[in-house]
C-alpha cells in the first residue's frame, strides 16, 4: 500500500522533471477521468466504480439520518421537544395523543446498566484470562464459543430469558412477574460480553512485551503484572470496548421487547416491568399510520437512540484511536 | 508481602478468572444442548417441508424457512459485491487523507446503529419512499445495509493480509492495477472475504427487529417474486412465542433448533474457513 503511493510520487516527480503537470487524482480519486476524457479507458471506469462505491457506508449513514429526520422531527410541530423527553406521558391513541418517552429513555438507561455491572467485571476477567492465562489450545476452543454467543440470534436470548430465566427471578426475588428489569438486563449481559471480551483481550495484548518483562524483572507475579500493568496500560482499550458494550446493549431490541415486560409507566426500580425504546418501537410501528402522529413520535425516539448510539460509538473510536496511537 | 501470600493471591485471583470464563462459556453450551434436546424431538422432514397449520400449532415451517433462504441470498447478492468493492477501495486506491478517515469513521457508526433503527430506515427508504412495500427486495435490501459494515471490515484485512511482494511481482509484470487486484490479490484474499460473507449472512439470518418494522407477513404462503410478502424464521418464532395462545412448546422449541442450528453450522463454516486461511497465511511467511 504505502510502496504502490511511494511509486506514484515517483511518477509525479518524472512528470514534473518533463515539464508535465500530472493531475493528481486528489478529491474522491475521479479526477483523472473528469479532467481528460481521452484517458478514458477500462481500468479508470474501474477506478471510478470502486471510489464511488467505497462511499457506499457514508451514503447510507447519511440517508439513515436524513430519513430519521424528515419523518420524526415534524412531530415536535405539536409536541415540544422538551416535554417529549422530559415527561412519562405516551398515550399514542389517545384525542389528542401525547409523547412523553422519559420512561422508556429510564427503562433504556436502567437494563443497560443492570447488564454492564454483569458483563463488564466478568468480561474484563475473562480478557485477561484469555491474554495472560489460557495456553493457545484452550484459548482456540474458548474463542471461537465466545463468538457463537455473538452470532447468537438476539430472538433465541430473548425466548431463552422469557421462558427459562424469568421463572427463576421471579422466584429468587419473590416477584410478581419474572418478566422485568433485572431479567431484561442479565440476558443483556450476554448480548454485550463477546464485545467487551474480545475488544479488551485485543487491547491486553497490544500492550507491549517490555511492559511485562520489566514487571517481572522488579519480582512482580504474573497476577500483580496483570492487574497493576497490563489492565492499567491497557484501560483506554477496555474502556472502549464498555462503550461499544453499551451500544450493543442500548440499540438491542428483541431481548427487552420479549423480557422487559412492557409496562409503560416509569419504573422505580430495576424489578419493576418496563419498557425499552426498541422494544416500545418494534411494537408500536406496526399500528401507527404511515407519517402520522404516532409514526412520527416513534421516529423520534428512533432519533434519540441513533444519536446516543452515535455518541457511544464516536467516543469509542477515537478512545481505541488513542491507544492505537499509544502503542504503534 | 510474602512470597506465600502473593502466591495463594495469585492462584485465588487466576481460579476467579478462570470463573469468569466459564461464567460466559458454559451458558453458552447449556443453551445450545438444551435447544437440541428440547427440540430435537420436533425436526422431521416433514416439519420442514410441510406448510402450517391451525396458526402454526401444527404442520411445518416450510414458508418461513424459504423467506429467510431467499432473503440470505438477497443479502449475498447485494452486500458482497457492494461490500468488496468498498474493501477494495479502502484498501487498494484510497490515500490515508481525511476524507478516507470519514469513511471509516463512518463503517464503525454503522456498525453500532441498532438493528430498530435500521428497520426504521428500511421502512421509510425502501418500503414507502421506494415503493416496494413489505417485500423481500426491501427486507433483502435493508439487511444488507445492516451486515454491510461487517462485510467491508472482512474483505478489506483479507486484502490487507495478502503480502505487498504479490501486487509487486504483479505489477513489474506489467499488469494494470486492477488486473493485479482481479487476478492476484483477491484470489489469495478469498478465504478471509468468504469469513466475512459467511458471518454477514448468518447474522441477516437471525435478525428479528428490521423484519417486525419492515412487517414481515405470518402467512402461509410463498414468496413467488422478490415484490412479494414473505416469512422469515425468527419471526415467525415471535409471532408463534409470543402471539398465538396455547402455543404448543415443542414446537416453538424446535424452531429455535432450526435457527440455531444454521446459525452454527455459519460459524463453523466461518471457522473452518478460518483455519484454511491461517495455513495460507504460514505459507506467506506471516
Amino acid at each position: 500500500m504505502r510502496r504502490a503511493s511511494g511509486t506514484e510520487n515517483q511518477k509525479k516527480r518524472e512528470g514534473r522533471l518533463a515539464g508535465k503537470t500530472v493531475v493528481e487524482n486528489s478529491f474522491f480519486g475521479i479526477h483523472p477521468l473528469l479532467a481528460s476524457p481521452k484517458k478514458f479507458s477500462k481500468e479508470n471506469l474501474i477506478r471510478w466504480i470502486i471510489t464511488a462505491t467505497g462511499w457506499i457506508t457514508v451514503i447510507i449513514l447519511t440517508l439513515i439520518m436524513l430519513l430519521l429526520f424528515t419523518e420524526g422531527l415534524p412531530i415536535f410541530s405539536t409536541t415540544n421537544p422538551f416535554s417529549f423527553i422530559f415527561t412519562t406521558d405516551w398515550y399514542p391513541v389517545s384525542d389528542p395523543p401525547v409523547f412523553g418517552i422519559l420512561s422508556f429513555i429510564v427503562g433504556s438507561l436502567m437494563v443497560t446498566l443492570t447488564a454492564l455491572v454483569i458483563a463488564v467485571p466478568i468480561g474484563v476477567a475473562a480478557s485477561a484470562f484469555l491474554a495472560e492465562i489460557a495456553t493457545p489450545t484452550l484459548r482456540e476452543i474458548i474463542k471461537p464459543i465466545i463468538e457463537l454467543l455473538a452470532g447468537l440470534p438476539s430472538i433465541v436470548l430473548g425466548f431463552i430469558g422469557f421462558l427459562l430465566l424469568a421463572p427463576v427471578v421471579q422466584n429468587a426475588f419473590h416477584l410478581s412477574t419474572g418478566l422485568n428489569g433485572l431479567t431484561a438486563g442479565i440476558m443483556l449481559a450476554f448480548i454485550c460480553l463477546p464485545t467487551i471480551v474480545s475488544i479488551s483481550e485485543d487491547s491486553l495484548s497490544a500492550v507491549p512485551k517490555e511492559y511485562k518483562e520489566a514487571a517481572y524483572a522488579l519480582g512482580a507475579t504474573k497476577w500483580q503484572t496483570i492487574r497493576r500493568v497490563l489492565i492499567p496500560a491497557a484501560r483506554s482499550g477496555i474502556m472502549a470496548s464498555v462503550m461499544l458494550g453499551v451500544g450493543r446493549a442500548i440499540g438491542e431490541t428483541m431481548v427487552v421487547l420479549m423480557v422487559a415486560g412492557g409496562r409503560l409507566a416509569l419504573p422505580n426500580f430495576i424489578t419493576d416491568p418496563l419498557s425499552a425504546m426498541t422494544g416500545r418501537i418494534a411494537i408500536e410501528i406496526n399500528n401507527a399510520v404511515f407519517g402520522g402522529l404516532q409514526y412520527q413520535a416513534l421516529f423520534a425516539m428512533g432519533i434519540v437512540l441513533f444519536l446516543m448510539t452515535l455518541a457511544v460509538n464516536i467516543i469509542a473510536d477515537l478512545v481505541l484511536e488513542k491507544q492505537r496511537r499509544r502503542y504503534a | 508481602m510474602k512470597r506465600r501470600t502473593r502466591n495463594a493471591t495469585q492462584s485465588l485471583a487466576f481460579f476467579l478468572l478462570t470463573i469468569c470464563c466459564l461464567l460466559i462459556v458454559v451458558p453458552v453450551i447449556a443453551i445450545i444442548v438444551y435447544v437440541a434436546t428440547q427440540g430435537g424431538g420436533t425436526i422431521s422432514w416433514q416439519f420442514l417441508s410441510e406448510f402450517p397449520k391451525n396458526q402454526a400449532r401444527e404442520g411445518g415451517i416450510f414458508p418461513a424457512l424459504l423467506g429467510s433462504f431467499y432473503l440470505m441470498i438477497g443479502v449475498v447478492l447485494f452486500a458482497l459485491p457492494i461490500g468488496l468493492l468498498a474493501a477494495i477501495y479502502l484498501h487498494e486506491y484510497a490515500k490515508q487523507n481525511p476524507l478516507t478517515r470519514l469513511i471509516n469513521l463512518s463503517i464503525v457508526n454503522l456498525a453500532g446503529v441498532p438493528s430498530i433503527v435500521f428497520g426504521l430506515f428500511g421502512l421509510s427508504f425502501f418500503v414507502l419512499l421506494l415503493k416496494m412495500g413489505s417485500s423481500l427486495l426491501a427486507a433483502s435490501l435493508t439487511l444488507s445495509c445492516l451486515v454491510l459494515p461487517v462485510v467491508v471490515t472482512a474483505s478489506r484485512e483479507a486484502l490487507a493480509a495478502v503480502p505487498n511482494s504479490y501486487r509487486e511481482g504483479s505489477l513489474a509484470l506489467g499488469a494494470t492495477k486492477w488486473q493485479t487486484i482481479r487476478k492476484v490479490v483477491l484470489p489469495q484474499a478469498w478465504p478471509g472475504i468468504l469469513t466475512g460473507l459467511v458471518l454477514a449472512v448468518s447474522r441477516a439470518a437471525g435478525e428479528t427487529a428490521p423484519l417486525l418494522v419492515i412487517g414481515a407477513a405470518f402467512s402461509p404462503i410463498l414468496p413467488n417474486s422478490p415484490l412479494s410478502q414473505f416469512n422469515a424464521i425468527p419471526y415467525h418464532l415471535y409471532v408463534v412465542a409470543t402471539q398465538i395462545p396455547k402455543m404448543p412448546k415443542q414446537i416453538q422449541w424446535g424452531i429455535i433448533l432450526v435457527l440455531l442450528t444454521m446459525v452454527v453450522l455459519f460459524n463453523l463454516t466461518a471457522i473452518i474457513l478460518r483455519i484454511q486461511l491461517r495455513a495460507r497465511k504460514r505459507r506467506w511467511g506471516l
